[in-house]
């Protein structure tokens, strides 16, 4: 069963990156603001549940999981590499999550700090190696996706933990003033993730390390500390989207988060971000997975399968990707 | 070694080898404050290496360096820019996504937060006193390659280093620009700051230079005072020999015309271009930055549409859309910009030369590599390329040995006529003495040759004629008999 996932997610994957290694930039910004518009409006012409506060909410909820990781690797793939063990730490952050969330045992930070804590270390574990070995990303990130499933079952025994108290469950299932936890987290992770990328010194050094490596490094920039400080923030993003989803489903899954990384991936790069570096925003990854939550929220309203589901979002990786690539050569 | 206070930086017997390779052997240097101080030697001679050490972006192997007296044992870039030592790069080390200003003030952001509105004023009072009309706030993939070096020149100076090392500072700006730069050189020097000033522009040396250490294949030659050493000397010591004449003689007879162009018009690039070159000639291109030279080139090649006029080749109007079509009618480019579009750094020199001619070495899709190997020794020995073997990466190769297995890699076609491109940008006098015996090689064997150069010197000695350029227009088509570096600035700045 593993074998198959992973043979699945390679092919995938391959896909993904020779795709978009040739022609590098999404939408863009304003473009795919656009493009989200038009199927927005679309679908509320076709289906009149689309148009909902209801229906709102839930594409938020059910987008939430996905942009937290998309903002992380958003940071990775600007500084040109790329985290393919994003789904696996969502796993593993469960798992350990799951294990000290049982009524009448820790507080509820306990289970959450410690959640954290192991997303972060996995990330920085990631950024060690790619630092110090010159291993490529993709390869280092690769061997972390297996290394975490791996972990995930044997913490867990192969078992997923359930029982799990109210307040951890209330994080994934709970609402304040009417608006669903998971929103709220979301909302802050946005502004904070914004912030760093555009307000901060660090922000700057993550655009300049993957716009051009060697003038980073000829302007004096540690571009080790940049890349280490990039795979423990998409580790910590991805720690808390594990958490999420855990307290969402009540259960801490070892089988969890499978392919997740490239959902994340795929928003960014829908949303604009090169997978070349140098160039994304925060903005344009929460729409690119807000699009992505629509398209299939909207085919779920309009009965197809998730089969077909599969189709049309992967169609609709390519055009964005394709749409962008000639906005961009009409430019030049 | 004795410490000399008047010295700012004292360096000995630096060593550094490139897996088994001394790049760098027993090398010394002293530089006083407030001294522009060239550092000179053909490529290869390990001058990069040399300045790439002293900015923390390569480790010696050996040897000491000394700044203000004290040890310099700094291991990265970071560190050197804090004590005071700052680069403008060969290669223009830039990040494209960025604004002029973030580049400028790029690594030295001293607050977490960022403050771009402050930096904005300080990069664009930095770019007036440069002489330079730049938006702080543009996106440096929007300028030009001048611009760019301009914006290297101000990022450097902007550190308030006590010791600026140029590498090449003006291989890529107009003359205007330079005179800005040598006015700030001026000043810097007159506030106790030295200069490494490495170029091979002769007339750039004797102008700006107080002193000059020369380099030969990795050790130290000798230093002099600018004023008390000519170029003959000079020379003599970069090479290890005196080169009797730079420019070979052109002994090719002429034949009949191969390239005419007629009326050749791109709107906003270039107008009203026309010229024939003849089997055996070489044409020089000359005019300032943004001239319209390469654009003209481009159009005829290929890359580029245009809008009006006619190509003629031996006699016949053709229509050329794409490199391919050039190619096939017997055109070849070789591109200014050697490392973006001339070869492939991570290929061996056999792979380069071969690049563009597989077909011609592969049976049902397989490579023949006997026939490949061929081509590619024959090739290595008629343009005498310096490698290990065939099989060495072309990035390990210098400059001036880069530049031939390019035109080897055109020459695979057969052209008969060859565009050059600025061919000797960024290489040192011997390897240009070497491209130049080459051209003549070429028109020898009846090629018509157009070559493109910012150099002055090297369109007078190379060109039997010369086409002017201002501003996308053509000024003057003069006879290698009436033309001087006067009449050819002159038509160059026609307005």
């Amino acid at each position: 069963m593993n074998n198959l996932v992973f043979k699945r997610e390679n092919k995938y994957l391959y896909t993904v990156k020779n795709t978009f290694k040739i022609n590098t930039r999404g939408l863009g910004q304003y473009g795919i603001f656009v493009a989200f518009v038009l199927i927005c409006l679309l679908l509320s012409f076709i289906t009149p549940k689309f148009l909902t506060v209801s229906n709102w909410t839930i594409i938020i909820t059910q987008v939430s999981i996905n942009a937290l990781l998309a903002f992380g690797v958003t940071f990775v793939i600007i500084t040109g590499g790329i985290d393919l063990s994003l789904g696996s730490v969502v796993a593993v952050t469960g798992v350990v999550a799951a294990s000290m969330a049982h009524p009448d045992t820790y507080p509820v930070v306990v289970p959450v700090l410690v959640g954290i804590l192991a997303g972060v270390s996995m990330g920085a574990l990631n950024g060690v190696v790619i630092t110090k070995s010159k291993v490529p990303p993709f390869i280092v990130t690769l061997g972390m996706m297996t290394i975490g499933r791996g972990l995930a079952l044997i913490l867990s025994k192969g078992r997923p933990i359930s029982n799990l108290s109210d307040e951890f469950n209330f994080i994934g299932g709970g609402q304040i003033m009417g608006i669903p936890l998971p929103i709220i987290i979301l909302i802050i992770a946005f502004v904070i993730c914004s912030i760093i990328l555009k307000k901060t010194v660090l922000g700057r050094y993550i655009y300049a390390v993957g716009g051009n490596e060697q003038a980073a490094k000829a302007s004096g920039i540690r571009v080790n500390k940049v890349k280490m400080a990039v795979y423990t923030l998409c580790g910590g993003l991805a720690a808390l989207a594990g958490i999420l989803l855990t307290s969402r489903i009540t259960t801490g899954q070892p089988n969890a988060g499978v392919g997740f990384e490239l959902d994340a991936i795929a928003a960014a790069i829908i949303g604009g971000t090169s997978t070349s570096g140098g160039t994304g925003t925060m903005t344009g990854t929460l729409i690119g997975a807000l699009l992505i939550g629509v398209i299939s929220n909207g085919l779920d309203l309009l009965n197809v399968t998730s089969y077909y589901q599969q189709v049309v979002m992967g169609a609709i990786i390519i055009g964005a990707v394709v749409l962008d690539s000639w906005n961009q050569s009409s430019q030049k | 070694m004795t410490l000399n206070p008047d010295y700012i930086l004292q360096v000995s017997n630096l060593t550094k080898s490139f897996s088994g390779i001394k790049a760098l052997e027993g090398v010394q240097l002293n530089v006083r404050r407030g001294e522009v101080h060239a550092i000179m030697g053909e490529n290869g001679a390990g001058k990069s290496t040399f300045m790439k050490i002293l900015m923390g972006l390569l480790q010696a192997d050996a040897g000491q360096v000394f700044f203000e007296g004290e040890e310099l044992r700094h291991s990265s870039v970071h560190e050197a820019l804090k004590r005071g030592i700052s680069m403008i790069h060969q290669e223009i080390l830039m990040v494209p996504e960025l604004t002029v200003a973030q580049n400028i003030f790029l690594g030295r952001e001293n607050t977490p937060w960022l403050k771009d509105h402050v930096r904005e004023q300080e990069a664009a009072e930095l770019l007036t006193q440069l002489g330079m009309k730049l938006n702080p706030r543009t996106k440096m993939k929007y300028l030009s390659v001048a611009e760019m070096q301009m914006v290297e020149i101000a990022k450097a100076i902007s550190n308030n280093a006590k010791v600026i090392i140029m590498d090449e500072p003006t291989s890529a700006i107009s003359d205007k620009e330079v005179d800005a730069l040598f006015k700030i050189i001026r000043d810097l020097k007159a506030q106790g700051v030295a200069i490494l000033y490495i170029s091979h522009k002769m007339n750039e040396i004797y102008e700006i230079t107080d002193t000059i250490t020369v380099l030969r294949d990795g050790k130290y030659i000798g230093t002099k005072s600018t004023k008390d050493i000519d170029n003959k000397h000079l020379i003599a010591m970069m090479v290890g020999r005196e080169i009797e004449s730079l420019f070979p003689l052109a002994l090719a007879s002429k034949g009949e015309v191969l390239l005419e162009v007629k009326n050749l018009s791109s709107k906003g690039k270039f107008e009203d271009i026309s010229f024939e070159v003849k089997a055996g000639e070489v044409l020089g291109l000359a005019g300032l930055m943004g001239a319209g030279r390469t654009e003209i080139a481009r159009a005829i090649f290929g890359l580029d549409a245009f809008d009006g006029g006619e190509v003629w080749l031996k006699g016949e109007k053709v229509t050329i859309k794409s490199p391919q079509e050039a190619i096939k009618a017997g055109i070849g480019y070789v591109s200014e910009d050697r490392k973006g579009l001339g070869f492939i750094p991570g290929l061996s020199v056999k792979q380069n030369i071969t690049l563009s001619s597989l077909r011609r070495h592969s049976k049902r899709g397989l490579l023949q590599s006997k026939s490949e190997e061929e081509i590619a020794n024959r090739t290595i020995s008629e343009l005498k390329i310096k490698a290990s073997s065939m099989e060495q990466k072309v990035r390990y190769l210098s400059g001036g040995n880069q530049q031939k297995v390019v035109i080897g890699k055109v020459l695979q076609a057969s052209p008969e006529v060859v565009i050059l491109d600025e061919p000797t940008r960024g290489i040192d006098i011997g390897a240009k003495s070497e491209i130049y015996k080459l051209i003549r090689d070429l028109t020898a064997r009846g090629m018509a040759v157009v070559m493109i150069s910012s150099e002055l010197p090297e369109i007078l000695g190379m060109s039997d004629r010369i086409l002017v350029l201002s501003q996308g227009k053509q000024t003057a088509l003069l006879n290698k008999e009436e033309a001087s570096q006067e009449t050819i600035m002159r038509y160059a700045m026609h307005e």
